[in-house]
């Protein structure tokens, strides 16, 4: 259904000389709610092209970049001081998006130079920055860890060099923000067309509500929190002491 | 079933929760502390960021301090105005210790205070509960005279005396402002109540009668608490509501059920039994800090 949809698309839209993308996602909006599990994000599209590919061109690759709001993080290190370990040294990593995630058709290294990696800051090791490599690197081992980065990249099934679908496991522990869907095509380890889409991930319902209130009148909220405290407090005495009578 | 904190931003079982809510609760029913000391160790191994764990476990030892402090005052074993000194010296050490607190988080300090205060305290209050359970037990077999104790010391030599009726005591107000205050700074940093250092210091340093002590620690515990919760929520923002009422549930039923434990046993076995327990603890808290940790990085709050 969704591919007819996106190939009568193609076939209506006018003519241009190169090849360029056309692209969707199952969900561009993703609510944290108190059950909020994780959200899987189906990212599909199609290449669209108006002469057919020339003779001795490279095989096509796409690669698909998931990334969250990035930030400038603290990084500290511990070290052994008077006997015990404690935090040392300090170090800014100056950009780490919050989430990352990286699929493609192939594996990245095998079909896109470093350079125009480096120039699109494609890939862990160009998406997070900063002067102090093993901070840098301890960042990305910490948000593995965490499961917020990808240990290995998503495959994207590619038809007829044409039609490419893939699936992003968003975690349960997502923070809120603006989050990028990258889609790049790929030939001869070089980018030749990209498109970007913004996945909005909000926190919902009584989480948000919560959220706000704590930040913009955190008074309220923490004599709500005393009353809810009290309340709780009180009501167990009380119906421990029907009981027991 | 997973839920998703609002504050503290991580996705935890519920029922791991509820769990840990009323394991506490039972041991707290059983001993007569807050379980503080207990819980928030707790919550930084699930996960939960040190300084969310502290704030959100202030909120909820008002609740289970507040459902004691009623039943004590039925009772009328609470000496109101011993409390309110005591809640004075209290409320000034809380105000300290939040300020220290927000210091210490912004040079990325706190995880060392908290952990260096959990291991000095449970370690010193630990280690003389256990001596002094032992000393007791060895004192049950072997029968003889009870020794004394020594019931003018220099503290009645102070000055700005009051009088205390409900503890029949004529002592200056100085010792319970600094016990209180003390007891306000460890709220703050340490997201106890403070019951297991305010109850030995009632009996031995003010020598209160042991009827009262634990009306009028819980009585004080509850606005130290609340206070603390207060300065959190608007100082820190790191009161998450979800994580205390969601431990609130947990601790009030598991209160009860261990209050009905604790009467089947023996002084000396619980004592000794929550003196092991505190030692644990510390163990473990002293354990990373001694031995090298499997990371060495952390992320901190996100520089500005």
């Amino acid at each position: 259904m969704i591919r007819a949809l996106i190939l009568c698309l193609i076939l209506a839209l006018p003519v241009s000389a190169q090849e360029t993308i056309v692209t969707d996602l199952s969900r561009d909006q993703v609510s944290i709610t108190a059950d909020f599990q994780g959200s899987e994000i189906f990212i599909f599209g199609a290449v669209k092209r108006d002469a057919p590919v020339l003779e001795g061109a490279g095989p096509l690759d796409v690669i698909i970049e998931v990334s969250g709001p990035p930030a400038e993080l603290t990084v500290r290190r511990k070290d052994k001081r008077f006997g015990i370990w404690v935090n040392a040294d300090s170090v800014t990593v100056d950009r780490a998006p919050s989430f990352y995630t990286i699929a493609a058709t192939s594996p990245m290294g095998d079909i896109l130079s470093d350079r125009e990696r480096q120039s699109r800051n494609l890939g862990l090791d160009f998406a997070v920055q900063g002067e102090a490599e093993d901070f840098r690197a301890a960042v990305i081992r910490i948000k593995q860890a965490e499961g917020n980065y990808a240990t290995e990249e998503t495959p994207v099934n590619l038809t007829e060099d044409t039609l490419f679908t893939t699936e992003v496991a968003l975690p349960a522990n997502l923070i809120e923000g603006d989050y990028t869907a990258t889609i790049y095509l790929v030939r001869n380890q070089q980018i030749i067309s990209a498109s970007s889409q913004v996945i909005e991930v909000r926190k919902a319902g009584l989480e948000k509500w919560l959220y706000d209130m704590a930040q913009d009148q955190a008074l309220w909220y923490g004599l709500m929190s005393l009353a809810v405290a009290l309340l709780a407090g009180w009501g167990a005495s009380e119906l421990f002491r029907l009981l027991r009578r | 079933m997973q839920i998703y904190l609002p504050i503290a931003e991580v996705s935890v079982n519920i029922f791991l929760l509820l769990g840990l809510g009323g394991l506490v609760g039972i041991l707290s029913g059983m001993f007569g502390v807050g379980g503080g000391f207990l819980m928030t160790p707790l919550l930084f191994f699930i996960g939960i960021p040190p300084a969310v764990a502290v704030a959100t476990e202030a909120n909820q030892i008002v609740a289970s301090s507040f459902s004691g402090v009623l039943a004590h005052l039925r009772r009328k074993t609470v000496d109101l105005k011993m409390g309110a000194v005591l809640l004075i010296g209290g409320l000034i050490g809380a105000a300290l210790g939040v300020q220290v607190f927000k210091m210490l988080r912004e040079i990325g300090q706190v995880d060392l205070l908290i952990s260096l205060s959990y291991v000095v305290f449970l370690g010193v209050i630990g280690g003389l509960m256990f001596l002094e359970s032992l000393r007791a037990i060895r004192r049950a077999k072997r029968p003889g005279p009870k020794p004394k104790i020594k019931r003018h010391t220099w503290i009645h030599g102070l000055p700005f005396k009051m009088r205390f009726r409900t503890s029949n005591l004529y002592i200056s107000v100085i010792p319970p402002l600094v016990v209180g205050a003390l007891v306000g700074v460890l709220a703050a940093i340490m997201g106890v109540g403070g019951g297991f250092i305010m109850v030995p210091a009632m009996i031995y340093v003010l020598g209160m009668p042991t009827k009262v002590v634990v009306g009028t620690s819980l009585f004080q515990i509850i606005f130290v608490t609340g206070f603390t919760t207060l300065m959190h929520a608007t100082q820190n923002h790191t009161v998450d509501a979800m994580l205390a009422l969601l431990l609130l549930l947990g601790g009030v039923v598991g209160a009860q059920i261990g209050a009905r434990i604790g009467v089947r046993m023996k002084a000396e076995q619980l004592r000794i039994l929550l003196a092991l327990m505190v030692l644990a603890v510390c163990g473990k808290l002293a354990a990373d800090l001694i031995f090298m940790p499997s990371e060495l990085y952390s992320i901190g709050e996100s520089g500005h």
